[in-house]
């Protein structure tokens, strides 16, 4: 085995999945270092949702972008993706949401995404089972729904085709061009590419980065009774709430008829164990936007940690104060969507390429408490 | 002995009171409660309700395991393989 | 919320004896079981009809002037620290506890071989399981095949309720089922047993090192073929009864923490899980047959109660049905073939419909259930999952809530503790 690298990424998630792929194709011998399995960290628990968000310009800038590279990655083999072209329709309880909606399809059709507004009567013809009394709603027909940790296996497929090579170990400490296996073992590179999601913290202890553990509730198969994602708009405030718990109404079809019924976000809970009452706190809310759920049978829930920022935008370039480390990390409740788009904006700085939209506002430097400003 | 009515898949048919709902199944010559995913005929396996294989619709509700739920006057059955 | 000193999960020989001994030293207790009536797998359909022993345990049970019991009553989830989320016909439900003992009982081990998806095949507990619920057999031809002593017994039951019982196929040999029959006759009561069932079973033909090696069929089971030695042949036949021994129920022991090891749930001679005011007993702490549950669950019982000198005359009973239960384990090891009987193709996943050959590339169960949705179905992994960990040694991954797949609206239900807050929050 070569112990020297072009780049070596650790973490095998999606966002190194998509790192991955991104720098074999250009030509780089790479190396992926995983510790348990591809896509088994938090892009298994996730909701895997290719959603257009717009809670800064940056993150509308960074998502639909990535949604653009996800159309292209997902019309080679949509099924294997698990892809449902399903849209999200933003549901709008009150005049004042509906106001809400309104200003985002302006802000929507400001940067070319597509999306149409509903009133209440074709609401219900969209969806006859939401709740009567809702104002309406926002179709966003682009946004869609995969597998998340299927997408990592492909994605780590591609690089291995492009000759990447992924090692099952545990990255125990950063080096000098370089890392330190568990087994004692060093691996160098010419630039090392931390992408270890809520786990990156344990190599970078500055890392700016909390976990918001979100829960989510899987049912039987209940094939046609949604049609789109449902997400309620009171869903932006939830998530980007700085502190506090929050839950929203936000319910996915799964191409198996599954029902796939979130969210609820928690700081600083590291455990992965469900806190019953924020799971019940969760489902009553779903309850409330949809009263027939309450019947369908839940088979499982589960909990997943999203590596969160202080300011909500992912870490995207190089490491503050750690010569040849690039980070490709907390990408918080988005990384499933963003994770193409990381990858592209990280191969652009590490070949020196122009990048495809501004790096500045996802560079790592932002949280350089030597260099920032004020 | 006692009787209990109950519709399994639009027919009806009288059954011994506490028989399950698979017995009224199997009564019916209804071999087959579900269909896997892949189309295949499934029916009752572990008798105790652990492995989901006995899964019928019963009064509209999906996903009941007919193994573990005692037949009922009036109840209506559906099985996959009906729909 | 229902508050108790001790709340015993399932009434199967463990909790009723764990329940009657409580209650006996003067503890409020609760059951809370799954079933219709009391009695768990072995007295399925009425304690009261099935022997003396579990006659008395069922009167027992009945008289006791403090114990509730609760049919019906799934556990699905643990709440707030002592407390149980329950889903009753009549809704949701949350039980506080003092003391917990868990004897949530076992299930078949099924393993895979082609066509043992086909209707007509069932676990052989769970066939029995079946025709108590009124399933019809007059008349059916019968194979009963797999492991244990089970099979025996369910085979002259088949035999009473008028079944044609074609043969009895285990898999161990001769060999060691002599080696365990030679110490049988130290055991006057189990000779007993024996014999008894030797005469039901009159000339029904029982072959040792023997197995199904395929079922055959479109929609329904017509024939298996058997393997005896070289010999192979095809026996036709309607039903097909296969079990290879029990596995511990043991995940809702897990979602309390509890640890767990090699299946079932971890002890101490007080039947002390690892939880402190955990108990477990019966066939979830270990499957060593009815005799322990008893010894086991009447432990338990004394020692949530406060009175372990009680329970000290019976931890003798609890060892000797503990040694029979290792040699039986012993007797009735799975014989390396067994492991080879699925091909390529072969469904391993029931709910999910995932071949053999897709999980063979994985190296653990958690890589085979992401990758491929193995155990994701409804049952959660309770058949594929003990069937993996005897074809490819893989360990089931962590459990999670609901114990059981539930009514959304169960889950809803908080502690009334928790209620207050979360109406606060809204
Ligand atoms: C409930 C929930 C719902 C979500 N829904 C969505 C959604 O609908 N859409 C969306 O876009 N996003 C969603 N997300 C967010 C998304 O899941 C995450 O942002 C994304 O999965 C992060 O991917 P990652 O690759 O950074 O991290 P991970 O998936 O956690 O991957 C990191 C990998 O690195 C490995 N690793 C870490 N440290 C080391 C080391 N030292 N050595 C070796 N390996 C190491 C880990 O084992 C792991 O496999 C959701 C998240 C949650 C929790
Ligand atoms: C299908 C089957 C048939 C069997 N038949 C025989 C036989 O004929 N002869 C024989 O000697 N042995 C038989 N056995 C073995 C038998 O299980 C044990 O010897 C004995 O019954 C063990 O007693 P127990 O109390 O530990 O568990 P069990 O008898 O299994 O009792 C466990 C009880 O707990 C309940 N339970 C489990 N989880 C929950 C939950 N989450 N919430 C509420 N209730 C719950 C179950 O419904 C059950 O009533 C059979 C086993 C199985 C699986």
């Amino acid at each position: 085995m070569r112990t020297h690298y072009d780049a070596l990424i650790i973490g095998a998630g999606i966002v190194g999945a998509a790192c991955a792929s991104e720098l074999a194709q250009a030509g780089l011998h790479v190396a992926v270092v995983e510790q348990e399995i591809v896509g088994g960290g938090t892009t298994a628990a996730g909701m895997g949702h290719i959603v257009v968000m717009d809670g800064s310009l940056p993150e509308l800038v960074l998502t639909s972008y990535s949604q653009q590279l996800w159309a292209e990655l997902l019309a080679e083999r949509p099924a294997d993706h698990e892809h449902l072209a399903c849209g999200t329709l933003w549901v709008a309880a009150d005049a004042e949401e509906l106001a809400e909606a309104q200003a985002k399809q302006a802000r929507y059709s400001a940067h070319g995404i597509a999306s149409r507004l509903v009133a209440a009567a074709e609401l219900y013809a969209l969806e006859p089972l939401l709740r009567p009394g809702l104002a309406g709603g926002l179709l966003v027909p682009s946004d869609s729904v995969i597998y998340p940790p299927r997408s990592a296996a492909l994605l780590i497929e591609r690089a291995r085709n492009h000759g990447a090579q992924v090692i099952s170990a545990a990255v125990c400490a950063l080096r000098p061009s370089g890392v330190l296996l568990a087994d004692g073992q060093t691996l160098t590179a010419e630039a090392v590419i931390l992408a270890g999601g809520i786990r990156s913290q344990a190599l970078a202890p500055e890392l700016p980065l909390r976990a918001k553990q979100g829960h989510l509730a899987i049912t039987e198969r209940y094939p046609h009774i949604i049609r789109q994602q449902l997400v309620e708009l009171g869903y932006i405030k939830s998530a980007h709430a700085s502190s506090g718990d929050s839950v929203a109404f936000n319910v996915q079809p799964r191409p198996t008829g599954q029902l796939l019924i979130g969210s609820s976000r928690q700081f600083d809970r590291s455990e992965r164990s469900v806190d019953q009452a924020m799971l019940a706190q969760m489902l009553r809310r779903a309850v409330e936007y949809m009263p027939a759920l309450a019947q369908l049978t839940v088979i499982r829930a589960w909990t997943g940690l999203r590596p969160a920022t202080p300011d909500g935008l992912p870490l995207i370039g190089p490491a503050w104060q750690r010569p040849g480390v690039w980070l490709a990390t907390g990408h918080e409740g988005l990384g499933i969507t963003t994770a193409l788009g990381t990858a592209k904006l990280l191969a652009a700085q590490l070949l020196g390429h122009s990048a495809p939209i501004p790096a500045a506002p996802y560079l790592p430097a932002r949280f350089d408490k030597e260099t920032a400003h004020g | 002995m006692a009787k209990v009515n109950v519709v399994i898949n639009g027919r009806p048919i009288s059954v011994a009171a506490g028989s399950s709902v698979a017995a009224a199944l199997a009564l019916a010559g209804v071999t087959a409660t579900r269909r896997s995913i892949t189309g295949a005929a499934r029916a009752p396996v572990c008798g105790i309700g652990v492995c989901y294989e006995c899964r019928v619709t019963i009064n509209g509700q999906a996903h009941r395991l007919s193994c573990q739920v005692a037949c009922a006057e009036g109840m209506q059955v559906v099985t996959d393989a009906a729909l | 919320m229902q508050r108790f000193e001790i709340v015993v999960v399932g009434a199967g020989p463990a909790g009723i004896a764990a329940a009657v001994s409580a209650a006996e030293s003067g503890a409020q207790v609760c059951v809370l079981d799954a079933g219709a009536a009391p009695g768990g797998q072995i007295w399925r359909g009425g304690a009261e009809r099935h022997s003396r022993t579990a006659a008395r345990w069922a009167t027992r049970l009945r008289q006791g002037q403090q114990i509730s019991v609760q049919q019906n009553t799934q556990v699905v989830a643990p709440l707030a620290a002592g407390e149980l989320l329950v889903e009753r016909p009549d809704g949701p439900q949350s039980i506080g506890y003092d003391r917990l003992i868990l004897a949530t009982g076992a299930r078949e081990l099924l393993l895979p071989f082609p066509g043992w998806t086909l209707p007509g095949v069932t676990g052989v507990g769970g066939l029995q399981a079946l025709i108590k619920g009124g399933v019809p057999i007059k008349g059916r031809r019968v194979v009963v095949a797999g492991s244990g002593p089970l099979l025996l017994a369910v085979a002259a039951g088949l035999r009473r309720s008028g079944a044609e019982v074609r043969l009895i196929a285990e898999q161990s040999d001769w060999a060691r089922l002599l080696a365990f029959g030679a110490q049988l006759p130290l055991d006057p009561a189990r000779l007993l047993q024996a014999l008894r069932l030797r005469a039901t079973l009159g000339r029904t033909a029982y072959r040792a090192g023997c197995w199904v090696e395929q079922a055959h069929g479109a929609e329904q089971l017509e024939a298996v073929t058997l393997r005896h030695g070289a010999q192979r042949w095809r026996e036709p036949c309607e039903q097909l009864a296969c079990g290879f021994g029990l596995v511990p129920n043991s995940e809702l022991a897990a979602t309390l923490g509890c640890a767990i090891n090699a299946g079932a749930v971890v002890v101490d001679y007080a039947q002390q899980t690892s939880v402190s005011g955990i108990l477990a007993a019966g066939e979830v702490a270990g499957i060593a047959g009815v005799e322990a549950a008893l010894a086991e669950g009447a432990i338990a019982g004394y020692i949530a109660a406060g009175r372990p000198a009680q329970a000290q005359p019976l931890l003798a009973r609890r060892a000797a049905a503990r040694r029979f239960a290792r040699r039986l384990e012993h007797t009735f090891a799975l014989r390396a073939e067994l492991r080879q009987l699925a091909s390529a193709q072969t469904i391993v996943c029931r709910c999910e419909d995932v071949h053999y050959a897709a999980l063979a590339e994985h190296p653990s169960w958690r890589s085979a259930k992401i990758h491929t949705r193995c155990g994701m179905g409804p049952c959660q992994g309770r058949i594929c999952g003990a069937a993996t960990s005897v074809l490819f040694g893989w360990t089931p991954e962590s459990i999670r809530p609901p114990v059981a797949p539930v009514a959304l609206a169960t889950l809803i239900t908080t502690s009334s503790a928790h209620s207050i807050n979360l109406e606060e929050h809204v």
